[in-house]
């Protein structure tokens, strides 16, 4: 029985490690959505407040962050054929340490206060070394990596970037290391946060994903080859033509820098689009709904960025950057990963249902399919609601004191809908969890279950 | 030359059109040409899996000597397959169409993550080390 188990699931961590980041997510949106909804009219007027840098990385540490955490321990094993070592351990201790020091972050900007920074950067720091040594371990361990892998590579590497300089930018913002270019230092942590990390992840896993669960074909080979690296090199020489004094003479090579990787990523969406139009799987499907409005909104951002490139917006208009962050994180971060999850969860849930039940024969209980746990309905209700508080959060960067309540209520709705949505999942995965029990001998049972 | 991985993939690849057609046809509510379609997809796999049990595998696990490891994975994922498909029939005969896109969205999910385990890792792995013996079993299955 024990053997059973073990060889079907030993390449998948414990169902309880995915999930703990999974539901842990739609609570940092929703404490997001409240600061916005509570303390917003601050909060609009500057980019750089306290309070945005805080509600910022409440969703980028404590929303994506954790999605992709969750996400990358669960999938190594899959993907890659090679699990994460110590998987128990290191998932518990970085999802502590990243609730933890995302809520220490976000009250070291709001008070300033040293002792709460260095905590903050204390359990950041763990964390995210813990995780990248864990992950790095399950990826460099691979001798013939394919396309993804290598862009998960990139990814992990980009994560240390940004932790790196986000940890400068912090140590300056509080006064206690003497940052010269603070506002350069926050603009290249935040392009390898958004751009390498998120967005090199997505690129990796889509290479993967798009083509086998849409039944599309296959990206381009070249776009597989020379996408990922492509952006980290613009990223790499753009860090470098910034922060290296000889190299920052004129501003012209870094802005070719930015526009290598910017077309990159018009590249990436278009193709996806052109793909996901070819797919030949024609059912319905929630999650295709929030990967479409996300490759949407990447083309729309790009476009953007360029317009402001060649028309430089006027000095006050700091509502450009807002309307790219938005853009970047809420409607392409954010519809992506809610729109994996309605995949990867219930998915899960049937799949240790239904490994248990095989390995103890109870085979008169019946094993819920995916929708099941997560109905098309609720999923497509939340996604529209998602879609509006988009739409009004965009709004209220232009115009915040019409849009930015309703926006913030919009947030907050949606991801309660996504939240409950999640937890009725679970909710579903322990009742028939507790149905499947040995057949009354014991003992021997379940032996068949190996033929 | 024909390889035991680009053989077997193409077969996959034949699978999944057959799939997404009765998905399709069920999901528009046209359950006649839908249950040939199932019937086909059905039909299509369970042989797909038998050339691996029968022929693919045995002759893997007698290279290593044991019958343990990623073939036995394989088989038993195998075998939550089939229970998937003897699900969907079901779903067929009651012409429960919600019932039947439930389980292929979910046979969907375990079918492609146990062919990209195979075609990334096991095909080129019994390539390497079953050399001409696999090669002849490779063309024969070409020409099935
Ligand atoms: C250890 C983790 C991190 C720390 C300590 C950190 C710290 C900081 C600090 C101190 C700033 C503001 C600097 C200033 O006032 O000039 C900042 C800005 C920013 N960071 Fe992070 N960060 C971390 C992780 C991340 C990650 C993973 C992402 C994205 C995925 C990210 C995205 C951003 C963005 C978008 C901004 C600009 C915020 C705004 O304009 O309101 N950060 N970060």
């Amino acid at each position: 029985m024990i053997n059973t188990v073990s060889l079907s699931l030993d390449q998948a961590p414990p169902i309880s490690i995915p999930f703990r980041f999974f539901l842990t997510a739609p609570l940092f949106a929703i404490g997001a959505g409240l600061e916005l909804l509570i303390l917003g009219d601050e909060m609009i007027a500057t980019r750089w407040s306290p309070l945005t840098l805080g509600l910022t990385h409440l969703l980028t540490l404590g929303v994506l962050g954790m999605v992709m955490c969750g996400a990358l321990l669960q999938m190594l094993p899959v993907i890659a054929g090679s699990p994460v070592p110590r998987v128990m351990l290191v998932g518990t201790l970085t999802h502590l340490l990243l609730i933890l020091g995302t809520l220490l972050l976000t009250i070291s900007f709001l008070s300033g206060s040293v002792v709460v920074t260095l905590a903050a950067l204390t359990c950041l720091g763990i964390c995210f070394g813990l995780f990248v040594i864990a992950a790095g371990i399950a990826l460099w361990r691979l001798v013939a990596p394919g396309v993804t892998i290598r862009g998960m590579r990139l990814t992990l590497v980009a994560l240390v970037v940004t932790v790196i300089l986000g940890m400068a930018a912090a140590l300056g913002y509080v006064g206690i290391a003497p940052i010269g270019h603070l506002s350069l230092v926050t603009n290249i942590h935040l392009g390898w946060g958004l751009l390498g990390w998120v967005g090199l992840l997505l690129v990796s896993v889509s290479f993967q994903l798009v083509p086998m669960f849409q039944i599309t074909p296959e990206y381009p080979s070249w776009v597989k080859r020379y996408l990922p690296s492509s952006v980290f090199i613009g990223l790499f020489a753009w860090l470098l033509l910034k922060l290296v004094p000889v190299m920052a003479w004129s501003d012209a090579p870094a802005q070719l820098a930015v526009a290598l990787v910017v077309s990159g990523y018009i590249l990436f969406s278009v193709t996806t689009l052109r793909l996901l139009s070819q797919r030949k799987r024609r059912v319905p499907d929630v999650t295709l709904l929030f990967w479409r409005l996300g490759m949407y909104a990447l083309v729309l951002c790009a476009l953007l960025w360029i317009g402001g490139a060649l028309f430089p917006p006027p000095d006050a208009a700091h509502y450009f950057s807002m309307l790219l962050g938005i853009g970047l994180i809420q409607g392409v971060a954010l519809s992506v990963i809610n729109g994996m999850l309605y995949k990867i969860v219930p998915f899960l849930c049937w799949f240790h249902l239904q490994n248990r039940q095989m390995a103890l024969m109870s085979m008169t209980v019946r094993v819920p399919h995916m929708k099941e746990f997560v109905t098309d309905r609720s999923a497509k209700r939340q996604f529209h609601l998602h879609l509006s508080g988009l739409v009004f959060t965009l709004a209220a960067a232009v115009a915040p004191l019409w849009f930015l309540r309703p926006a913030a209520l919009l947030f907050i709705l949606s991801n309660s809908l996504l939240l409950l949505n999640l937890a009725a999942a679970v909710q579903k995965y322990r009742a028939t969890f507790k149905l499947l029990t040995p057949p009354a001998p014991g003992p021997t049972a379940g032996v068949g279950g190996t033929g | 030359m024909s390889t035991i991985a680009t053989a077997m993939t193409a077969d996959h690849r034949r699978c999944d059109e057959i799939f997404s057609r009765a998905e399709e046809l069920v999901s528009s509510g046209d359950w006649t040409s839908g249950e040939a379609e199932f019937t086909a997809f059905r039909e299509a796999m369970l042989s797909h899996f038998s050339m691996e049990e029968e022929r693919l595998f045995p002759a893997f696990e007698q290279h290593l000597g044991h019958a343990m490891g990623p073939t036995q994975v394989m088989r038993m994922e195998h075998m939550q397959m089939r229970q998937l498909f003897t699900e969907m029939e079901q779903a067929v005969g009651i012409r429960d169409d919600a019932r039947y896109l439930g389980l292929s969205e979910t046979l969907m999910m375990i079918m492609q993550q146990h062919n990209m385990k195979e075609e990334q890792m096991l095909y080129p792995m019994m390539d390497r080390t079953l050399g001409q013996a696999g090669g002849e079993i490779a063309q024969q299955i070409g020409q099935t």
